[in-house]
């Protein structure tokens, strides 16, 4: 029995530090730190964990495809994805962000959850369940070589993508006064808005921000699954917010580091799990998930302090 | 507070769910269906409230207590003779072993509450956003373990054969049970510590309340009453493991947060106020006659409008449609000094 596990742990461990099975998990780490990011920002802001993060992109995604069965170029239909996704991310603001500032995490948690559904359930009336095909970008699943070693140039894109997005991300945060005033919202929302920090504009900003991370998401995740359904970057957004808690929701480092550890496990765990374990991934995930939280309630990536009850 | 007055808070839910039974009964056998299912709803939506209304704290996972105790009660009513034909991978005690109707909903309950217990007994020490996500990593754990693991029931496929024993007295008497359970706990002591603890941590402890005991303890009661729920379920349609996953989760937690979370009166109106509304719009969307013309929604509306709703809800009035209080003999007083002409000054 022993020996069967250590030789699968073995394998476990060979398969994980294959480069392929390595560059494929930062890939999608760095999607999913883009995501973390997007969620994070609002969450800063509001005090809103918002669950209709995954239809934000549900919907740029659609948009592609629509571009896309339409013949459209890749750059109109990814001005398209931008326009549809930040749309309707102002409207979401506006009619349920908005009028719900002030309340319990919870119940704003639980508002979110059902906007997520108002969209899946609307893209389901709309587009059917089997959903259309956004298939412009699909050439970037072609592995490309670096030195020796084959990876696919999606994981490279990916990583620069998010590294390009997050640096200028942090110099909007640190270099502008309206970053200035996110970052002072973020820290304390009431003695911000005493001092003369708009609250309205602070939280559109936030708001069009992380919809602009969706839609490059969407257009990343369209590379790598084509097919945009109802329920497209759902489970990856319920596995991003899991991260998110992980990595610790009250600043935005720990919130992206923790996305992006939960991609790269996941991304591991997917690449190098023997075929007969593979279906138990989120199995696997979710039991990380739970045990880092209760070592580390307050957040894996955050220092001193201790958990407040605010719910 | 006298016995009398106390048992006012019980006599509405228990009216509500009666009435719905004594509706159902008169009505065609296709449409008593939406009667069932509504009660098995009230069941399912009580037991959540007997954690998430009384505590406080949110939790996603319990329809994974309600799939544990579909799957017992499931697993172990189907005919020895069936079970191969959609389950044959079976664990042999499993495969051996078939119990009547009653005893499978009393595993099923048993099954839930265990399981609850199990995974309380760490969980319950989180509170906030972290509870929150780790009852929907239970959730999420137990969709995946149930939909592969095929020693312990069926899969993917859908679990046919299983009697189908609740019929609306079945489903009736199930709800008024849950709903007398969850009174009685929540006039008990421990009920009464552990709402002490959801209106002010701080005071609770001070006078003595171990907050972790009181929301394990209301944990495995409503993970049992869920188990419960989920036995009646299974013996009410052919389930598949994708019913009792995120739509159920959420459709549920609308329901409680529509009614008014934070009572047992809120809980009930709330599951068959959004039954009785997914119902309508159910028939609307294979066609409807209003009035002599026929109306033709395109199918998913329901969930467009409930959904609708309920961010609607948390808007305009986040305590829900009962403003999470108890019905008692004032608020009907107050309702009947209303009804007539409505003058402002009279309802204080």
């Amino acid at each position: 029995m022993n020996v069967l596990v250590a030789s699968g742990l073995t394998d476990f461990l060979h398969d994980a530090v294959e480069p392929q099975v390595q560059a494929d998990a930062i890939g999608l780490g760095a999607v999913f730190a883009l995501m973390a990011v997007g969620i994070g920002l609002v969450f800063g802001v509001l005090r809103l964990i918002n669950f209709a993060y995954g239809q934000l992109i549900m919907a740029g995604g659609f948009a592609l495809a629509y571009a896309s069965e339409r013949g459209w170029p890749v750059v109109a239909g990814i001005a398209l994805c931008v326009a549809v996704v930040v749309v309707l991310s102002l409207a979401m603001e506006r009619v349920v962000f908005r009028p719900l500032r002030g309340q319990s995490p919870a119940s704003m948690l639980v508002a979110t959850f059902a906007v997520a559904f108002l969209l899946q359930s609307i893209a389901l009336i709309w587009f059917g369940p089997l959903g259309k095909n956004a298939a412009s970008l699909v050439e970037l699943n072609q592995p490309m070589s670096i030195g020796s070693v084959e990876v696919r140039k999606i994981a490279v894109v990916s990583l620069v993508t998010a590294a390009v997005a997050l640096a200028l991300l942090l110099l909007l945060l640190n270099r502008t006064s309206i970053g200035l005033h996110m970052r002072a919202a973020a820290l304390d929302f009431p003695t911000a808005r005493l001092v003369g920090v708009r609250a309205n504009a602070v939280s559109a900003v936030a708001v069009v921000l992380a919809g602009l991370l969706a839609a490059i998401v969407a257009v990343l995740l369209t590379v790598q699954f084509p097919t945009v359904t109802p329920t497209f970057a759902l489970n990856e957004t319920i596995i991003v917010l899991a991260g998110v808690v992980v990595g610790g929701m009250n600043r935005l480092l720990p919130a992206t580091l923790g996305g992006f550890a939960i991609g790269y496990v996941s991304g591991i765990l997917g690449g190098a799990l023997p075929t007969n374990q593979s279906q138990y991934l989120s199995t696997f995930l979710f039991l990380l998930v739970i045990v880092v939280l209760l070592l580390r309630p307050e957040g894996l990536f955050t220092r001193g302090g201790h958990a407040v009850e605010r719910v | 507070m006298t016995l009398p007055r106390s048992l006012v808070q019980l006599a509405g839910p228990v009216t509500l769910v009666v009435a719905a039974a004594l509706v159902g009964a008169t009505v065609s056998r296709s449409t008593e269906i939406y009667f069932i299912n509504a009660l098995v709803m009230v069941s399912i939506v009580v037991a959540l409230y007997v954690f998430v209304g009384n505590s406080g704290v949110l939790s996603f996972g319990h329809i994974s207590f309600v799939a544990v105790g579909a799957w017992a009660a499931g697993v172990l009513s189907v005919p020895e003779a069936e079970k191969p034909a959609f389950m044959p991978y079976l664990f042999g005690f499993l495969r051996d072993t078939t119990v009547g109707n009653v005893p499978s909903l009393v595993l099923a309950g048993v099954a839930g509450g265990v399981f609850a217990l199990l995974v309380g007994l760490p969980l319950m020490r989180l509170s906030g956003l972290a509870a929150g996500i780790a009852t929907f990593a239970v959730l999420e754990i137990t969709h995946n373990v149930l939909r592969y693991y095929e020693k312990v029931g069926p899969g993917l496929n859908t679990f046919s054969s299983v009697p189908e024993t609740t019929d609306l007295q079945q489903a009736a008497l199930g709800a008024l049970v849950v709903v007398a359970v969850a009174f009685a706990y929540q006039r008990s002591r421990f009920g009464r510590q552990l709402r002490a603890a959801r209106e002010d941590p701080a005071a609770a402890r001070a006078v003595g309340v171990s907050i972790y005991r009181q929301r394990l303890a209301a944990f495995a009661l409503s993970g049992f009453l869920a188990g419960l729920a989920g036995g009646l379920y299974v013996h009410f349609l052919p389930l598949q493991i994708d019913g009792v996953y995120l739509d159920l989760t959420f459709i549920t937690l609308a329901m409680l947060v529509i009614g008014g979370a934070t009572s047992l009166w809120g809980a009930v109106v709330g599951a068959l106020a959004v039954s009785a509304l997914d119902s309508v719009l159910a028939n609307a969307e294979t066609g409807i006659e209003v009035l002599g013309r026929s109306f033709d929604v395109p199918a998913g509306t329901r969930l467009v409008v409930v959904s609708a709703l309920m961010a609607l809800v948390l808007i305009v009035r986040p305590s829900g449609l009962t403003g999470g209080k108890e019905l008692t003999f004032d608020s009907l007083r107050r309702l009947r000094a209303r009804a007539p002409s409505a003058p402002k000054e009279a309802t204080e």
